[in-house]
């Protein structure tokens, strides 16, 4: 057993879990922070993305033990109270869900991607790193419409800010 | 997973001192996007996993003398990323951002991935078909004696790569080929007009027994840099993998046409 300390979603916790514990279980059961999800056994569907110091890794590929000392945000800690995320009310407004249960995933992956490529987001491009985020429902159409809405949206808000 | 015992060493020295103390039972780990995953399905069991993320001495990338040498803990993400690498080896931060997908990117690493020797693995090719050397702890290692077999290296118990460095090609060319479900390269071939003239061939994902050069090819395109020069050339199906997604005659031509490609990017 160790001690495992991290910031999640902005606050300090702890926690004790065996060495081989995954991420995900850990942030799952000892933090019952349950929308990451787990889809797959074998590291492909992304169903379990977060961030680990602002980039995209798949928790159910690396051990909380990893983490430890790392920031961690989870699809629980990207709204403002009632506020959605850009990308959450693109995937509203886009109907870029139906299960729901690749969605977490889907938009902490698409939230990295805008971090990194900011309004010049294109469909190529987010196809093209959607790679690792498998959806069974959509057809992947309306996920990528709502991701580059997203890119478009926080892209001129970031303009926004550097103009003030 | 089988239960394991997580360490985490500050530097080279330490995650050696680690590793010796496992009796052969330990692990290095890197970014763990294969070694995970391999737990995960309990095809692995070591005792201890010592974990190379936080070894400063194993990060970084520069160019000096004429050569570009990159960490082994530095991610596919970071190579991608890094100006020193777009500006000398384009074609070389191409591959790493085609490697995996991007949460994979962001933790996998050069010095895992040449460790692991995976035979669909991307970074092999290049380092062959560029001639690249391969540091480690005690030594420096050619990529072409470095590779031996699938999953197989020149790597002795306790020795830890460290960065890989090669002088930037004059030109190059890579082209994979994808299995359309796991994205991995079905063929992937590296070519690399040398600053000497000669010309490299790494071909990854096709070969029975790990990443190899076609050498054949690399006569031709030395004398003649056009993919016309591949016409009359072929690949024994005996040394190439068959299964499910391609038997090996399929990947005998894949790795022909593949190969043309990569000569035709190289010439842009």
């Amino acid at each position: 057993m160790s001690t495992v300390s991290m910031t999640v979603n902005g606050r300090k916790v702890s926690g004790e879990c065996e060495d081989r514990t995954l991420l995900v279980h850990f942030l799952r059961d000892n933090l019952h922070l349950t929308g990451t999800h787990v889809g797959c056994d074998t590291s492909q569907c992304g169903a379990c993305v977060v961030h680990l110091d602002g980039k995209s890794v798949k928790s159910c590929t690396m051990l909380a033990v990893q983490a430890s000392g790392s920031e961690v945000t989870t699809i629980e800690g990207i709204a403002k109270g009632q506020d959605l995320h850009a990308v959450q009310t693109a995937f509203k407004e886009h109907h870029g869900l139906q299960c729901g249960y690749c969605t977490p995933g889907m938009i902490m992956t698409i939230t990295d991607m805008i971090n990194r490529h900011g309004s010049d987001l294109d469909e190529e491009t987010v196809r093209e790193e959607l790679d690792g985020n498998i959806c069974r429902c959509t057809g992947y159409h309306n996920i990528v419409k709502a991701a580059l809405d997203a890119a478009s949206k926080m892209g001129a808000g970031q303009q926004q800010v550097a103009a003030e | 997973m089988y239960e394991t015992t997580y360490r985490r060493p500050t530097s080279i020295d330490e995650a050696v001192k680690l590793l010796r103390e496992s009796d052969g039972e330990g692990k290095l780990m890197s970014g763990g996007m294969t070694l995970i995953p391999t737990m995960k399905a309990r095809l692995a069991m070591p005792s201890a996993l010592i974990d190379l993320r936080h070894i400063e001495d194993l990060k970084g990338i520069s160019f000096e003398n004429g050569r570009l040498r990159i960490g082994g803990g530095t991610t596919h993400a970071e190579t991608k990323a890094s100006e020193t690498v777009r500006q000398n080896a384009p074609t070389f931060s191409y591959l790493a951002g085609l490697i995996g997908d991007p949460a994979v990117r962001h933790m996998g690493t050069v010095g895992g991935a040449v460790a692991n020797h995976d035979p669909a693995a991307d970074y092999p090719a290049a380092l062959l078909a560029m001639g690249a050397t391969i540091h480690t702890n005690t030594r420096e290692i050619a990529a072409d004696d470095f590779f031996t077999g699938m999953f197989e290296t020149a790597l002795e118990e306790n020795e830890i790569v460290t960065a890989v460095s090669f002088e930037p090609p004059q030109a190059a060319g890579w082209e994979k080929f994808r299995n359309p479900a796991s994205r991995y390269a079905m063929a992937g071939v590296f070519v690399a007009k040398r600053a000497d003239g000669t010309v490299g061939v790494g071909v990854t994902g096709a070969g029975n027994n790990g990443v190899f050069r076609w050498t054949a090819a690399e006569e031709a395109l030395s004398s003649s840099f056009d993919a016309s020069a591949l016409d009359g050339l072929s690949i024994s199906p005996d040394d190439m993998m068959g299964d499910m997604h391609g038997s090996a005659g399929y990947r005998a031509n894949l790795v022909k046409v593949v190969t043309k490609r990569a000569v035709n990017a190289a010439k842009g």
